[in-house]
């Protein structure tokens, strides 16, 4: 194999081999949507998605073999939105019952509200 | 001169610590992004905790088939970009080139299968309004951010799409050298671009299939 054969490989074995994961991936999300696991379904399918988006990143986005600067970039965008995520959930998560008509009691606080007292 | 000694721009030392200056400008745009569309997801998160019954019905009306097509064609577009970014490193013109046109061809199949699951969206009935066929009437709530993330999303390809065809076709006349860092920021864009359906597709394709 001369050097310009080997560069070709060089240039499609990788992300070849990245599109068969992200490949398998998609499909075992696709097929695990059809097993009946009923409340884990989700959590699964989006891990499986957390998985492929790892390895984009890393290894199609190239942060992987990037300056330590582009890496904090894309850790800091991800940092920012769990606290939009957190700081919602902390709201919705402690919400009475009442002002949430619909909503599974688990994820609510059952407490009547005095109302007069505002 | 040569063609890498072309694409070299002032104050850039080198063409790779140039690549490294467009990385840094599309990461802090791609962050921006992020939080953009975790707002579109925190929306989702927050509905779908509030009411689970009216999304899993409603979920279940998704074309599951499109959806997953456009998974693997948007997965093998990311590919081919990556392909075509590490061919520029080499100066591999041909190989760039057609990298960026499959890509951009795979974008535009992408879009055809919007539009057709769309169309049998729209025929099953399925926009918001008065005349909505689910009940309870929350399962709107899922219809109406399945329009919004999804048409944002398919903005954000048809920019790319436009933006790797203009590359494509500046590198195919000559007018930027090949090895231009440039595509590092197109690339990175399409990337995020595919993030966003494998993000997408569990969320709004695969509920209540079992």
């Amino acid at each position: 194999m001369n050097n310009s054969q080997l560069r070709h490989a060089h240039i499609w074995l990788r992300p070849t081999a990245v599109w068969a994961a992200l490949v398998l991936l998609g499909l075992a999300s696709l097929g695990s949507a059809y097993l009946p696991l009923n409340a884990f379904n989700t959590p699964l399918n989006l891990t499986i998605a957390g998985i492929m988006v790892i390895l984009l990143w890393l290894f199609l986005m190239g942060l992987i073999g990037s300056d330590a600067l582009l890496r904090l970039i894309a850790v800091a965008g991800l940092v920012w939105l769990s606290f939009m995520f957190a700081l919602t959930f902390s709201d919705y998560f402690t919400r009475a019952c009442e002002d949430q008509p619909g909503r599974p009691p688990a994820f609510c606080v059952d407490q009547k509200i005095d109302r007069g007292a505002f | 001169m040569s063609d890498a000694a072309t694409a070299l721009r002032e104050p850039w030392p080198d063409l790779d610590r140039q690549r490294d200056g467009v990385a840094v400008g599309i990461w802090l745009f791609i962050a921006s992004e992020v939080l953009f569309f975790g707002a579109l997801f925190l929306g989702y998160a927050v509905y779908r905790s509030l009411y689970p019954e009216a999304f899993r019905i409603a979920g279940a009306e998704t074309e599951v088939f499109y959806g997953s097509v456009n998974l693997l064609l948007l997965l093998t577009s990311s590919v081919t970009m990556t392909i075509a970014v590490d061919a520029a490193r080499h100066g591999m013109r041909r190989t760039v080139i057609a990298c960026l046109a499959l890509t951009m061809l795979l974008g535009i199949a992408f879009l055809l299968f919007k539009g057709l699951e769309y169309s049998a969206d729209i025929a099953k009935g399925l926009l918001p309004g008065a005349h909505f066929p689910l009940q309870p009437a929350q399962t709107q709530l899922f219809w109406g951010l399945y329009w919004v993330m999804t048409g944002v999303h398919a903005i954000h390809l048809a920019i790319g799409i436009g933006i790797v065809g203009v590359f494509t076709l500046i590198l195919w006349r000559r007018l930027q050298p090949i090895e231009s860092p440039a595509i590092v920021g197109v690339a990175t864009y399409w990337h995020f671009v595919d993030t966003v359906w494998i993000i997408l597709f569990p969320l709004l394709y695969l509920i209540d299939r079992s």
